[in-house]
């Protein structure tokens, strides 16, 4: 017993040396960068300067996140009429009269317009301290809402498919894997092609399906279509890769289960419902968290199609993080968008993780 | 076994000290340059026989050229900087100057003022009232047409002493696109994102009388951004891509470079580098026009690549000897006849190819020394331009003008604040 002592120390010592390359790399280039990120967020610190760093407390985040109301009031001439403009709607004070050197609303200095409605004879405006920061956060979240349920469908469809013995079978592999393997910048550019609003191959495609009749759409240039056509196009492209998942996780389920349920009599509905979905429990976990983490993470695709426009249609939480801060010079910016996309993806990862445990 | 290991010994160190040997004959010290142009071989070759002259030229410096394509070269001496290790000369674009000298990368060019005191002005970089930087030539941008499309059009043809008027120019556009021959009358090239924007843009804020940043004293933007001036300039801003005279944001990048060529658009606004392309597709029919005149005298921006001497070197006078060396009329004019950019002196001129009195680009020439005017000299800068870009392309899809314009002053305002007022 004595003896057995030391030796068993010994091996943890050479376990903690082999884990050691793997681990100190972990720590250089991510936890590290990681601690960094959050010193910086709470600073001035710049990319390039000769000032000294400051400690500047919570001034990014209060920056980023704030958020205030305020209720208009329509115009109203001398006789107590609103006013109304040319097509008849209510013309109300400029917002700009309030939140630029207004004594009387001080509190709402250097806000902006993020939206607004009419709410009775009134204006309602959510007013932010940052408002492409929010829609910035509202596409991301729209992104990961859309994208996240469609393409692991998609990918299982696809899965199902490929999933069985047919010749040629793994040239149709081949070809759904293929967009996955070609870099995201080359797929971008293509599709600023395909998407092209006076040339490009969907209108032409479209006009030639309907014989003259589509009206060709400025797929990226319009603040409607914008983002939207980048969802299409990344679903398609990474596609391949979770389909290859969810194949995995299909060719784990026993040939044995499916022979049960064919002698069962169970239509292929009912097989799919009690025995393949079974199966793939863990894999849809593995492929919800996978698609929703790079799903936050969208930039590539926004910073060669559309650069955040039109009208910050395409901004996205990380194409902000690196605009400000490497664009912009400004890290402490740039890294307080990372703590509150990290803040973010936390959050929905526990909740995932939550939804999804073992019920005992 | 033995032998041959004691033979190898003897062979490298002889060779070492061979070449020590020849170190110390020539005693030349090197030189670390860094260029932006990788990927333009008719550049490089002038810029490797300025090199390869100078290094001929005196024994005391060897200058080693490395070359970076543009589009990365801001990122890599950022990074360079960052990890100490930057070169001995560097070249810089004229904009970026200012931050660059500020943040320290940068030391005072060590060159007699009078000797360049006939350079074009967009061509010196001062700042803080010191010369930081030289350039080899100017850019210019004009109106680029062809005279048959404005005499049919019975379009008055402008000239430097009677540019287009606001309203004139309005009227040109309206009437080029009545004739249904083009696309677009007016080609601004919303499809180059970056600096193109405020080089190209900017002074027709200026023209209008507004500015990204107040040049009195460059700390705030408030009420020249955004005051009268602006919101007029960006009201007709907007105007242009409302009333479908100029394509917007998502232009074709390949209509850009061949519109003008192919008929699809009647005047382009767009750089004296693509001027030796266009008096090939055109002949004698190619026309340089002035800039209109949109309230404050016509207006273009001044300012290209530049060369400079790094913070960290010890050797900034063989630097300054190199810049120095580079800016004979000969070089300038090489420059000038392969690429068309302007040289920055009226003798180097004089002895180039296209910018002799009486060739067709002369005109730029003239441009450049008449309404140029110098981006916002300020560390600032850099972070402006971004916000001025965004500004732009917002209106141009549609964006409320006072609010964008306001929020961009603000922005820059900011900014300015956070460095506390970039050393000004």
């Amino acid at each position: 017993m004595q003896k057995s002592l030391p030796t068993l120390t010994q091996h943890n010592q050479s376990g903690w040396l082999f884990a050691l390359p793997g681990f100190g790399l972990m720590m250089l280039f991510i936890v590290v960068p990681f601690v960094f990120a959050i010193l910086f967020s709470m600073t001035n610190q710049r990319l390039i300067s000769p000032n000294p760093t400051q400690f500047v407390g919570l001034e990014n985040y209060q920056q980023l996140l704030s958020v205030n109301l305020l209720v208009l009031d329509p115009d109203v001439t001398a006789t107590g009429e609103i006013k109304r403009d040319n097509r008849g709607d209510i013309r109300y004070p400029r917002i700009r009269s309030y939140t630029r050197n207004n004594p009387d609303y001080a509190h709402l200095q250097g806000m902006k317009e993020w939206f607004s409605w009419q709410w009775q004879d009134k204006k309602i405006a959510i007013l932010a301290s940052d408002p492409v920061f929010m829609k910035a956060i509202v596409n991301t979240l729209l992104f990961v809402l859309i994208v996240a349920p469609l393409q692991g469908a998609l990918a299982l469809g696809l899965a199902l498919l490929i999933n069985q013995r047919l010749r040629g079978i793994n040239l149709y592999r081949a070809i759904y894997f293929m967009p996955v393997v070609v870099s995201i910048v080359v797929v971008s550019i293509l599709w600023r092609f395909i998407y092209d609003g006076q040339n490009g191959l969907l209108n032409n495609l479209f006009h030639t399906l309907s014989f003259g009749h589509f009206t060709a759409v400025d797929w990226l240039g319009n603040p409607n279509t914008a983002l939207g056509s980048i969802m299409v196009m990344s679903i398609w492209q990474a596609v391949g890769f979770h389909m290859v998942i969810w194949l995995s996780g299909l060719q784990t389920i026993s040939p044995t289960l499916y022979e049960a349920a064919k002698i069962e009599g169970a239509s292929s509905w009912q097989t799919f419902r009690y025995v393949t979905w079974p199966g793939l429990k863990n894999t849809a976990i593995l492929v919800l968290i996978v698609i929703t983490m790079q799903a936050f993470a969208l930039f590539a695709q926004v910073d060669v199609m559309t650069n955040g426009g039109p009208l910050d249609s395409t901004q996205t939480i990380v194409f902000q993080a690196v605009e400000r801060g490497y664009g912009k010079q400004d890290i402490s910016g740039g890294s307080a968008i990372s703590v509150v996309l990290f803040i973010m993806v936390l959050g929905i990862s526990l909740l995932q993780r939550y939804l999804t445990r073992e019920k005992n | 076994m033995k032998t041959k290991i004691m033979k190898n010994i003897l062979m490298t160190t002889g060779v070492s000290l061979l070449t020590m040997g020849a170190i110390n004959g020539y005693a030349q010290t090197n030189l670390s340059l860094w260029y932006h142009g990788a990927g333009n071989p008719v550049e490089a070759k002038i810029i490797d026989q300025i090199v390869a002259d100078f290094n001929s030229n005196q024994s005391d410096w060897n200058v080693i050229l490395e070359s970076f394509p543009q589009e990365s070269y801001n990122d890599s001496v950022i990074a360079a900087a960052l990890a100490g290790n930057l070169p001995d000369i560097l070249d810089v674009d004229g904009p970026v100057m200012p931050n660059w000298a500020w943040a320290g990368y940068l030391q005072p060019l060590n060159i007699d003022q009078t000797a360049i005191a006939d350079f074009l002005p967009g061509t010196k970089g001062y700042w803080n009232g010191k010369l930081y930087s030289l350039g080899l030539w100017d850019a210019a941008v004009a109106m680029i047409t062809r005279k048959s499309t404005l005499t049919e059009a019975n379009i008055r043809i402008p000239t430097l002493e009677q540019p287009w008027t606001l309203t004139e120019f309005n009227a040109a556009l309206l009437t080029l696109k009545q004739t249904g021959k083009f696309d677009y009358p007016l080609d601004l090239g919303l499809a180059w994102k970056g600096e193109w924007f405020p080089y190209a843009f900017s002074p027709f804020l200026q023209s209008f009388g507004g500015d990204i940043v107040d040049r009195s004293t460059y700390q705030s933007a408030e009420g020249v951004l955004n005051g009268d001036a602006a919101i007029a300039f960006g009201e007709w801003w907007q105007m242009l891509f409302e009333e479908g005279f100029s394509p917007g944001n998502s232009q074709d990048a390949a209509d850009r470079e061949t519109g003008l060529v192919d008929g699809k658009y009647a005047i382009q606004w767009n750089g004296n580098w693509t001027a030796l392309n266009m008096l090939k597709a055109f002949g004698d029919d190619v026309l340089f026009l002035p800039a209109p005149d949109l309230g404050n005298g016509p207006k273009i921006g001044a300012a290209s690549w530049q060369l400079g001497v790094s913070a960290t070197t010890p050797h900034s006078q063989g630097a300054a000897d190199f810049i120095k060396f580079a800016t004979q009329d000969s070089y300038m004019a090489a420059f000038s006849d392969a690429i068309g950019l302007i040289p920055p002196t009226e003798t180097s001129a004089a002895v180039s190819q296209h910018y002799q009195e009486g060739e067709p680009m002369a005109t730029f020439y003239e441009l450049s020394a008449q309404q140029a005017v110098l981006r916002p000299v300020t560390p600032g800068y850099v972070v402006a331009a971004k916000v001025f870009e965004k500004a732009l392309a917002d209106i141009a899809d549609g964006a409320d003008v006072a609010d964008t314009l306001d929020n961009a002053a603000d922005e820059i305002n900011n900014d300015i604040r956070r460095n506390l007022g970039y050393g000004h």
